[in-house]
């Protein structure tokens, strides 16, 4: 078996971040052209705020909603996985540090990893 | 305006923000907020909520490139990652409840502080004369490698820099920015790790502190998808195309530029929220 050093560690991250970047881009894209394409002509009002519907406000409505249909929401999930890739970063630290036995550090990825649940799962 | 004159507009403005951030070092995100704000008169929270998510989106593409030279520091990232992720949910919670043109007003002095950073070089490595028994604990003192082989270093005042780094994911979750500079400071003022080691492993840590307020900011109706789009998608470019021409460009002036250019956004946000028009 291979022994798991942090500069394996290091590698593996940075592909995973490069995909992630990479995925979500792709997705805002194709979200963004189709949303141009529909909604291209409309009147853009970002001047008064107004919180976006609620479709766009929750990880479950957005995978919900994406889909030919509704361009904002394949947009919306391009975003998400935007904001996933960091958290793919914390879970697969935290599986590469209990590889290496590391246990001070699987507490403090850990802790890392509930505070970012929190704040994606929760409706605040 | 329309929303096919609207987006193309929007994507140059964080082109340049984003191309700029990369060559100065200070990150896109400090700038598209202003200039949204500014030129466009979108509200302050649309362009914050924007503004986060390219911030993880440019974090996340130089941390892949940085990690893998072996400069950043996965141990140091993981263990402040706790102090900013925490401030960063209160920073998010905070911006929620407070006055747009409070907003405002901090987001001026923040690009005061910015334009002074950027305006100066940074100071010579110094190796601390009594290492803190804490990094030893948590393992927090590493090498990087140089020219001469690998280089070894150790960490100062980590309780400082703990609480430090709280206050700069504070900052980051109200105002959606990366706060990179506050991130550096911490880690190559008071931790005394080396300049190269704490600006790869600040922007390894933006992704993730980002991440923390995003899902806040995207339940509160923060994320709009017609004005992200334009803006992540620019940002990320715009820092693909400046660290792919980091080695060439004059740094020197451009960072006074960047100061000039800041330091107006800065007195123009604190005008326009003491004014009230925002």
């Amino acid at each position: 078996m291979t022994t798991w050093t942090d500069h394996r560690l290091e590698v593996i991250i940075s592909v995973l971040l490069r995909t992630g970047v990479t995925i979500s881009a792709a997705v805002v894209l194709l979200g963004g052209a189709c949303y141009l394409a529909k909604h291209g002509h409309e009147q853009s009002a970002y001047h008064v705020f107004h919180e976006t519907a609620p479709t766009y406000r929750s990880v479950s409505g957005v995978i919900h909603a994406a889909g030919p249909s509704n361009c904002q929401a394949v947009i919306q999930l391009g975003l998400l996985l935007l904001i996933l890739t960091p958290v793919a970063r914390v879970a697969f630290s935290l599986a590469g540090f209990a590889l290496e036995h590391d246990r001070t550090y699987m507490v403090l990825t850990s802790i890392v990893f509930v505070i970012l649940i929190y704040s994606l799962a929760g409706a605040h | 305006m329309t929303n096919l004159e609207f987006t193309p507009l929007v994507f140059g403005i964080s082109a340049v923000a984003g191309c700029l951030g990369a060559l100065t070092g200070l990150g896109g995100g400090v700038v598209v907020t202003p200039a949204l704000t500014l030129l466009l008169g979108v509200d302050i929270r649309y362009a914050i909520g924007a503004s986060l998510v390219s911030v993880i989106a440019t974090s996340s593409g130089a941390a892949a490139a940085f990690v893998r030279e072996g400069y950043s520091n996965i141990r140091i990232g993981m263990f402040l990652e706790i102090a900013t992720t925490l401030g960063a949910i209160l920073g998010a919670f905070l911006a929620t409840r407070t006055p747009t043109t409070i907003l405002s007003i901090i987001f001026g002095f923040v690009l005061l502080h910015a334009a002074w950073q950027s305006s100066r070089g940074h100071p010579s490595d110094q190796q601390p004369k009594i290492p803190d028994p804490l990094a030893k604990r948590f393992k927090l003192d590493g090498s990087y490698p140089s020219t001469e082989g690998p280089c070894e270093y150790q960490v100062a005042h980590v309780k400082t820099g703990f609480s430090l780094m709280f206050g700069a994911g504070t900052l980051s979750g109200l105002l959606g920015i990366g706060s990179g500079a506050l991130k550096v400071i911490a880690m190559d003022q008071a931790m005394r790790v080396p300049f190269k080691v704490s600006t790869t492993t600040s922007n390894f840590m933006i992704g993730v502190t980002a991440a923390a307020s995003a899902g806040i900011y995207l339940s509160r109706g923060y994320i709009e998808p017609g004005l992200a789009m334009p803006v992540m998608l620019g940002v990320l470019t715009g820092s693909l195309i400046g660290a792919r021409h980091l080695i060439g460009a004059k740094v020197h002036v451009l960072r006074w530029i960047f100061a000039a250019v800041v330091g107006f956004m800065a007195i123009e946000m604190i005008f326009t929220g003491v004014k009230g028009k925002i």
